[in-house]
C-alpha cells in the first residue's frame, strides 16, 4: 500500500489492519506548542468536487451518513431542495442549490455545489481552537476533529472561513467532515467520493486533482465556459477539498463560497488570548468538574450571559439564507 | 434498452426526452458523463422542467407535457427536409420502400377507418402491397407515391417549427437548434442515444411517442450502433425481467403471447403466429414461436403436455378481453366484481391513478394479500389516517392478510436490468423476524391449492393437479433449480437431424440455449429468452469477469444478457450492406467472407450474408419498421394527440378529446376535467432522492427529501400569490391534496398557441406510513384513463387548480 | 468578528475551555495528550462480505453487503454496511443516494417481521401464524374459484379463466420468483395477472 490512498474507486478491507494515519503524521495539534515533526511526510491527498459534472443526487450525504453512522433528523420542506437546511452535526456535507440566471445568456443555470470541510492547508479552526488536541492536521493535509479533547466552544466556527464545524446540542462537541480520514487510513478514499455516481467528485493525491482539474477546465472552456477554473483558494494556503467552478471568476455564486477566503486576523491573535483569558477564567469555575459533565452543561454562568452568549455564537454559525 | 448501461459512453449525442436519467438513474447516467468527458459527447434535455438532467445538459428546451410527438415529428421533417437522413441504412434498413396499399389515408387528427362509435379503427387499409410471390412490394427507388417514405414525408409536412411552437410551447429556435444537432447524427460517424422513460409511457399515446423517436434513430441510422438504440429505462430493478417472464395479463414467457377465446385450439392459436417472411430470404425469427411454445407448456405441465392433447393447450385460460391490466381489474374491482386481490411488492393505493378510486375498489374485496418487506399504504388502506387516509373503517369488510418478505438482502438469485443483463446475487443477511422468501409463500399457496384440489375436487383441477413441482424442496424450491427450469432442459436425447446416430443433448441435460429447442415435446423451457442463462456450463448468471476487450463497453463475460448473451440488439445494423462498420472505429460485427465476426454475439445467423439476410430478423419483413401497418391501434405513424386533460384543443382536430381510440370506463367519463376549472397543467415524477414508496421508510432518505411539495414557476406563484415553501392546495376532477410549495425558476410559463400554459409538477414519494413526513401522491389526482395500446395510465399529463392554503390537520 | 469578542462571548469560550485546561488538570500533559489524537478504527473488520445488486432501479448497481456474522455458515447475519462493488462495470462502485442508504431500508422500523390478519371491520392488524394465514388464504381462493371460475364462455368454447381474483406481482422480485409466480399463477387461471410494467 502506498502512503496515501490514489483513488477512492476500490472496495474496503474486511481484514483488521493497521492505521496509517496516527499522531506521528501530525503536523499541527490545536493549543499545542512543540509538536514533535513528523517522523515521515505523507504525500498530499484531495477531494476533487467538479460542479459541472454534478446532478445534485445527494449520494455523498447518504453515502457520508451511512459511513459515519449519524443520525441526521427528518425536517421539513421550507420550498427548497436543499434538505437538510444546513451543515449540522449530523450531516457533515450538504448539497447547496443556487438557481442563476446568467447575465451573458440569459439562460438559467442550476448552480449545485457539495458544502463541506475544505481541509484547509492553512486551518482557520485549528488555529482558533483552545483545546488542546481537539483539532489535528496529518501530513497528508487532512484536518481532523478529535471529539475526546473538544470542550463545544464554538471558536472553530467562528476561525472557519467557510463556516463549516456545528455543536451538537447533543455532546457539545464540533463535527465536520473528517475526510473519511478512517477509511484513508486503511487506504480507501472518501465515503462520498467512493459513491458519487458522476465521477462529479473524485479524490487522490493533491497532484494528480490538480491534473484531473486541469482536463476537466479545458473540456469545459471548449464548451464555452471561458472562466473555467480550479478553486484551490491560496488565503487559507490552498485546500485539501478543492473545487472546478465553471465560473471560477465568481465563486460567490455558487451558495456564497467565499471569493477569498481567509483566516480572520482576529483569531490570528484569537489563540493567545483564549490560551491566557480563557484559561484564567476557569481556573476557579470548574476545575475539578468531570469532563463530560462540563460539556453536558456548557457553562456555569448566569442564565442572561448564557443566552447573550447563545446569541453571539448563533449569530455567527446561522446557516446561510437559502438561495432559490 | 437496445444497448446497455456501459454502451452509452460511446455515443456523440445523447437525448433526454422522455426521462430524467441524471435524477431517476444516477448511475447509469455515469456513462453520459462518461461520453460527455471523453468522447465530447453532447446532452440535450427536452423536458418540461429544467430538471437534474439539465443541470448538466449542454442544450435544454422546455416543452409542453404530451406534445412530444409533435415536437419528434418536427425534427423528422427537419432532417428529411434539409437531407440529413442516413439514406443508406434508411434504404437498406426500414420498410421505406414498401409500397402501402390505396385507402391508407390521414386528415384531420384521423387515419382512415375511424369508428367514434366503437372508438376503434379498422385497419385493414393500413397495410403492404402484396404481389402475386406473397412478398411485400417495394420500390428501393423510394419513387413511387405510396412508398412508406413517400407516404412518411407526407405525414410529417404539418409539423413545421412553427406549428411544433404552437403545440409544444418550444421556442422555435430552440426547437430548432435540437433539430439541427440531433440531425448531425445522419453522419454514419456520429450516434445519438435516446434515453427516455414514464416520461413517454405514461401518455394516452405512450407508445406513439417511442415509435416516433424509434422512427427518427432509424432514418439517422443510430439503431443497432455502439452508442445509440433506443434505451428504456425501466423503473424497477427487475421490471425487465418480470415483462421478459410475462408475468402481465397479455403474456407468456418471452413475449410469446396469451390465447383468445377466439383460439378455440392450438391449431388456431398457432395459425395466426406462423410469421412467414414478407421478403425473399428473411429470417423472420418467430417461425420458431411453435417450439417456444411447445417447450413452455412442457415446462409447466411435463407429461401432462403431449401432442395428443395439443400440448395441454386447455389449460391455458383465454382473454376475451385484450387485457384484464390493472385498471380494467380495479374498473371490475368498483363495480364490485372481483372478491380477492394479491399485491406482491405492489403498492396500488399510490401506485394507481385516481386514488378515491382504488381505495373505494379494494374496499369492496372479500379479502386482499399483501407480500411485502415494509408496510403499504395498500396493506393498511382499511386504516384512517385522518386527510392522509380519510376512510371509515368500520365499513370496510375486506379481510387483510399482510405477510412478510425477504428484500434482496436476505435472498439469491437474478435480476434482469434496462440493458437485459441477467445478474445473479447472494444473500447477506438473515430475515427479520418470520419473513419468508415469495417463492416459500408461492410455493405454500399452491401447494395448498393443490392439496383442497385433490381432497375436494373443484372447478378444472387439471391444470393445478398436474403443475410440474419436482423440486428437491417443494415447500421452497431453490432459486438455482428455478433458473435451470427457466434455461430448459432436454427430456429425451436430442439428435443431429441431419445425422441421427450424433446425440447432441442427453436426456435430462440442460439445452445449450434455445436454438436447441424443439416443438416434438422432447424439450421443456420456462422462458426461451433467458435459455443460456444456466446451461450445462453452469449459472451464466453468475459471471463476473470484468474484462473488456478493446474497451467497446459490451463485457461479454459480465453476468449474462438475453437474449444469447448478446449485448446490443440489432447489432448487425451496425455494419453497412456489404457487412463493414459504418464507423471503423465503432466496430461491433464485421462481416469476414464468411461470417459475422466481432465483439458482439451477431444478432442474425453467423453465416447469414449481408446483402441477402435484413439485420431486423424478428420482423417478417427483414428490415425495421417506419410504418407499423395495423400493429398499433392508433395508428401506423404517430400523430399529434393531446392528453385527456389538455389546456388546449388539438390543433388538428379541436373536437377531439385525447387518444380516440383509448379505452375509456363510463364511470370515469364525468371525471375528466376541463381547463376552464382547472387551468393548469400538471405532471408528476420521481426525485432522485427517493425510490417510489420505498425510500420513505429509510430515515436516510426522509431526510434528503422530507415532505410532499409541488413545484411551480414563479409566475404562477405571483398569480395565484403563493409564496415558496407556504402550503398550497392542488385539486382535480378527482381529488384533492395538500403540499408545501416550491416556487422555482426551473419552471417557466409556456406559450402555446397564443395561450400561456402554467406547469404544477408533483413528485410521487410520499403517502402514510414510514419516516418521512405524511404526505400525498400525485395519484390523488391522476385520470383513470391509460395508453390506447398497453393501458399505462397517463400520469404524466393532467389538469389541477391550485391555491394557497393553510397546513393540514396534524394527525397522530 | 471584531465584536464577538466581548466579555460575554469571553464567558461562553470560557465555559469550553475548561476542558482543555481540564484534561491537563486530569493529569494529560501536552506530549502525553497526543496519544489521544487517533483515527477511527475501520468499521469493516472482520465483517463478511456479500456480492449483491441494489434492489430499486434498473441500472442494477452491484452492491457488496458487509455483516457481522456469515450467513453461508449458517450464521446469524446482520448487516453493518452496504457500498458500491468498484468491481462492477456498470457503477464501478458509486452508488446513489437511494443505493447508498441501502442498510437502513434493511433495518427500516418499518421492515415486517410477523405474517398479519385484519378481519372485516377490525382497526388494527393481529398476529397469525404462517400456517394458519396461508390455510386461510387457500381457502378463500378455492371458495372464489369454485364459485366464479369461467369453464367455457356463451358460445360454449372452453375458455378455463378466473377472473375474479387478481394478482399483482413484484417487479422488485428475483427472475426465480417471477417464474414461480407465473407459474402458479397461471395455472390458476388467474388472468387479472400485471406486474409494475404495466404502470
Amino acid at each position: 500500500m502506498s502512503d496515501s490512498p490514489r483513488t477512492a474507486v476500490s472496495n474496503p478491507p474486511t481484514q483488521p489492519m493497521a492505521s496509517n494515519l496516527g499522531q506521528q503524521d501530525l503536523v499541527r495539534r490545536s493549543a499545542t506548542k512543540d509538536l514533535p515533526p513528523p517522523e515521515r511526510q505523507l504525500t498530499p491527498v484531495a477531494k476533487l468536487i467538479d460542479v459541472s459534472k454534478c446532478i445534485g443526487c445527494k449520494a455523498c450525504q447518504s453515502a457520508c451518513v451511512e459511513w459515519n453512522d449519524t443520525t441526521p433528523a427528518v425536517g421539513e420542506n421550507v420550498g427548497v431542495y436543499t434538505n437538510p437546511h444546513d451543515l449540522t452535526e449530523n450531516m457533515f456535507t450538504l448539497m447547496r442549490f443556487t438557481e442563476w440566471v446568467n447575465p451573458e445568456t440569459d439562460n438559467l443555470e442550476w448552480l449545485i455545489r457539495k458544502d463541506g470541510c475544505m481541509h484547509c492547508a492553512d486551518p482557520g479552526c485549528l488555529k482558533a481552537c483552545p483545546a488542546p488536541g481537539a483539532i489535528v492536521q496529518y501530513s497528508n493535509g487532512i484536518v481532523d476533529f478529535i471529539h475526546e479533547n473538544c470542550i463545544g466552544c464554538g471558536y472553530c466556527v467562528k476561525g472557519c472561513p467557510f463556516n463549516i464545524p456545528r455543536i451538537s446540542k447533543a455532546d457539545h462537541r464540533a463535527y465536520k467532515c473528517t475526510l473519511c480520514s478512517d477509511r484513508v487510513a486503511v487506504g480507501q478514499g472518501p465515503a462520498c467520493a467512493k459513491a458519487c455516481p458522476t465521477g462529479a467528485i473524485v479524490f487522490g493525491t493533491k497532484d494528480d486533482m490538480k491534473r484531473h482539474a486541469e482536463g476537466r477546465i479545458a473540456d469545459l472552456k471548449s464548451r464555452g465556459y471561458a472562466n473555467a477554473g480550479l478553486y484551490d483558494p491560496p488565503g487559507v494556503g490552498g485546500t485539501h477539498v478543492m473545487y472546478v467552478l465553471h465560473h471560477n471568476d465568481k465563486p460567490h455564486i455558487y451558495a456564497d463560497l467565499p471569493d477569498e477566503p481567509k483566516i480572520s486576523p482576529v483569531v490570528q491573535t484569537w489563540k493567545g488570548l483564549t490560551k491566557y483569558v480563557g484559561l484564567a477564567a476557569m481556573g476557579f469555575m470548574a476545575a475539578g468538574s468531570l469532563i463530560h459533565g462540563v460539556l453536558a452543561r456548557p457553562n456555569r454562568v448566569s442564565k442572561e450571559d448564557e443566552e447573550n452568549a447563545e446569541k453571539l455564537v448563533e449569530k455567527v454559525v446561522a446557516p446561510p439564507e437559502e438561495r432559490v | 434498452m437496445t444497448n446497455s448501461w456501459t454502451d452509452i459512453k460511446n455515443t456523440d449525442l445523447v437525448v433526454v426526452m422522455g426521462g430524467n436519467a441524471a435524477e431517476a438513474h444516477p448511475c447509469g447516467f455515469k456513462w453520459v458523463t462518461e461520453a460527455k468527458a471523453h468522447r465530447g459527447a453532447k446532452l440535450i434535455v427536452v423536458d418540461p422542467r429544467y430538471t437534474r438532467t439539465a443541470s448538466v445538459a449542454d442544450f435544454y428546451a422546455p416543452i409542453r407535457q404530451g406534445t412530444d410527438i409533435a415536437f419528434l415529428l418536427g425534427v423528422i421533417k427537419y432532417c428529411i427536409d434539409n437531407d440529413k437522413v442516413q439514406w443508406e441504412y434508411t434504404k437498406g434498413f426500414t420498410n421505406a420502400s414498401f409500397i402501402v396499399k390505396d385507402g391508407y389515408g390521414y386528415s384531420d387528427g384521423l387515419f382512415t377507418g375511424y369508428d367514434e362509435s366503437k372508438r376503434d379503427y379498422d385497419r385493414s387499409s393500413w397495410d403492404y402491397v402484396i404481389g402475386e410471390d406473397g412478398f411485400a412490394v417495394t420500390d428501393p427507388t423510394l419513387q413511387h407515391p405510396r412508398c412508406v417514405w413517400n407516404l412518411l414525408k407526407e405525414h410529417v409536412a404539418a409539423y413545421t417549427p412553427e406549428m411544433v411552437e404552437r403545440i409544444c410551447g418550444t421556442p422555435k429556435e430552440k426547437f430548432l437548434k435540437v433539430a439541427e444537432m440531433i440531425s448531425e447524427c445522419s453522419s454514419p460517424t456520429k450516434t445519438m442515444t435516446s434515453m427516455y422513460a414514464l416520461g413517454w409511457t405514461q401518455h394516452s399515446h405512450g407508445a406513439q411517442n417511442i415509435r416516433a423517436m424509434a422512427m427518427l434513430q432509424l432514418i439517422l441510422g443510430n439503431i443497432g450502433v455502439r452508442g445509440g438504440g433506443m434505451n428504456a429505462l425501466r423503473g424497477h430493478s427487475n421490471i425487465q425481467g418480470l415483462t421478459d417472464i410475462g408475468l402481465m395479463s397479455h403474456l407468456l414467457t418471452g413475449y410469446l403471447n396469451m390465447p383468445t377465446e377466439a383460439e378455440r385450439d392450438f391449431g388456431t392459436y398457432m395459425s395466426s403466429r406462423v410469421f412467414k417472411p414478407l421478403r425473399p430470404g428473411q429470417t423472420s425469427y418467430w417461425q420458431n414461436y411453435r417450439k417456444f411454445m411447445v417447450s413452455l407448456q412442457k415446462a409447466m405441465w411435463g407429461d401432462a403436455a403431449r401432442a395428443d392433447n395439443d400440448w395441454a393447450y386447455e389449460y391455458l385460460p383465454k382473454l376475451d378481453v385484450p387485457a384484464y391490466d390493472v385498471l380494467r381489474m380495479f374498473e371490475l374491482m368498483h363495480s364490485g366484481k372481483v372478491n380477492g386481490y394479491f399485491c406482491q411488492g405492489f403498492n396500488p393505493v399510490l401506485a394507481f391513478p385516481n386514488r378515491g378510486k382504488i381505495t373505494q375498489a379494494l374496499s369492496k374485496l372479500k379479502f386482499l394479500v399483501t407480500m411485502d418487506p415494509l408496510e403499504t399504504e395498500t396493506s393498511r388502506f382499511w386504516e384512517n389516517h385522518g386527510v392522509y387516509n380519510e376512510v371509515d373503517t368500520v365499513s370496510i369488510q375486506t379481510e387483510v392478510f399482510q405477510l412478510p418478505t425477504t428484500c434482496f438482502a436476505e435472498d439469491e438469485g437474478s435480476l434482469t436490468n434496462s440493458g437485459r443483463w441477467l445478474q445473479w446475487h447472494w444473500p447477506g443477511a438473515t430475515p427479520p423476524g418470520e419473513a419468508k422468501p415469495d417463492t416459500y409463500i408461492m410455493a405454500q399457496i399452491f401447494l395448498r391449492m393443490r392439496e383442497l384440489y385433490r381432497k375436494e375436487g373443484g372447478a378444472f383441477p387439471d391444470p393445478i393437479l398436474n403443475l410440474t413441482w419436482d423440486y428437491s424442496d417443494p415447500n421452497e424450491p431453490h432459486p438455482a433449480e428455478l433458473a435451470k427450469e427457466m434455461n430448459g432442459r432436454a427430456l429425451t436425447d436430442l439428435r443431429d437431424p441431419a445425422d441421427p446416430s450424433r446425440v447432441i443433448v442427453p436426456a435430462g441435460k440442460q439445452v445449450l440455449n434455445f436454438s436447441q429447442l424443439r416443438d416434438d415435446g422432447s424439450t421443456m423451457c420456462g422462458v426461451w429468452i433467458y435459455s443460456g442463462c444456466y446451461n450445462e456450463a453452469g449459472n451464466n448468471m453468475a459471471r463476473r469477469d470484468n474484462r473488456d476487450l478493446d474497451n467497446t463497453g459490451t463485457y461479454l463475460d459480465w453476468s449474462f444478457a438475453w437474449p444469447l448473451n448478446r449485448r446490443t440488439l440489432y447489432n448487425r445494423a451496425s455494419a453497412d450492406l456489404q457487412g463493414k462498420p459504418w464507423d471503423p472505429s465503432r466496430k461491433l460485427l464485421e462481416w469476414d467472407g464468411t461470417r459475422w465476426t466481432g465483439y458482439d454475439v451477431p444478432d442474425i445467423a453467423p453465416n447469414a450474408k449481408p446483402e441477402e439476410v435484413g439485420p431486423f430478423i424478428m420482423n417478417q419483413e427483414g428490415v425495421s419498421r417506419l410504418f407499423t401497418r395495423g400493429m398499433l391501434r392508433d395508428g401506423p405513424f404517430p400523430s399529434h394527440l393531446e392528453p385527456f386533460e389538455s389546456p388546449v384543443p388539438n390543433v388538428f382536430n379541436p373536437k377531439m378529446r385525447g387518444n380516440p381510440v383509448a379505452r375509456i370506463f363510463q364511470n370515469d367519463v364525468s371525471q375528466f376535467g376541463n381547463s376552464d376549472e382547472f387551468p393548469f397543467a400538471a405532471t408528476s415524477y420521481r426525485l432522485t432522492e427517493h425510490f417510489h414508496y420505498w425510500t420513505k421508510h429509510n430515515r436516510v432518505n426522509a431526510s434528503l427529501q422530507p415532505e410532499f411539495f409541488v413545484e411551480i414557476s414563479e409566475e404562477l406563484a405571483a398569480l395565484r400569490g403563493i409564496t415558496a415553501g407556504g402550503w398550497v392546495r392542488v385539486w382535480s376532477k378527482r381529488g384533492s391534496v395538500k403540499a408545501k410549495a416550491v416556487v422555482t425558476k426551473r419552471i417557466r410559463p409556456l406559450n402555446c398557441d397564443g395561450r400561456v400554459v402554467h406547469v404544477v409538477g408533483i413528485p410521487l414519494h410520499w403517502g402514510f406510513t414510514g419516516s418521512a413526513k405524511k404526505g400525498f401522491g400525485p395519484n390523488s389526482l391522476t385520470p383513470f384513463v391509460g395508453d390506447a395500446n398497453i393501458e399505462t395510465p397517463e400520469y404524466k399529463a393532467f389538469l389541477v387548480n391550485i391555491e394557497p392554503t393553510t397546513p393540514p390537520e396534524v394527525v397522530a | 468578528m471584531n465584536m464577538e469578542l466581548s466579555r460575554r462571548g469571553f464567558l461562553k469560550v470560557a465555559g469550553a475551555g475548561v476542558a482543555g485546561t481540564s484534561l491537563g488538570a486530569m493529569g494529560f500533559g501536552e506530549a502525553e495528550a497526543a496519544v489521544a489524537a487517533h483515527v477511527r478504527p475501520l468499521k469493516l473488520a472482520n465483517t463478511t462480505e456479500a456480492r449483491n445488486t441494489c434492489p430499486y432501479c434498473s441500472v442494477a448497481c452491484g452492491i457488496i453487503i458487509y455483516s457481522k456474522g456469515d450467513i453461508r455458515k449458517k450464521e446469524r447475519a446482520e448487516v453493518v454496511h452496504i457500498e458500491g462493488d468498484a468491481d462492477h462495470p456498470t457503477n464501478l462502485g458509486t452508488l446513489c443516494p437511494k443505493g447508498a442508504a441501502l442498510k437502513d431500508f434493511v433495518s427500516s422500523p418499518t421492515r415486517l417481521q410477523y405474517p398479519m390478519v385484519r378481519k372485516p371491520g377490525s382497526d388494527r392488524f393481529e398476529r397469525i401464524s404462517w400456517d394458519e394465514a396461508l390455510n386461510r388464504i387457500a381457502r378463500l381462493m378455492k371458495d372464489d374459484r369454485d364459485a366464479n371460475f369461467l369453464a367455457a364462455n356463451d358460445a360454449g368454447v372452453p375458455v378455463n379463466r378466473w377472473t375474479t381474483t387478481g394478482f399483482l406481482a413484484a417487479s422488485a422480485t428475483t427472475n426465480e420468483t417471477a417464474w414461480t409466480t407465473f407459474k402458479v399463477v397461471k395455472a390458476l387461471g388467474i388472468v387479472g395477472f400485471d406486474n409494475q410494467a404495466r404502470v
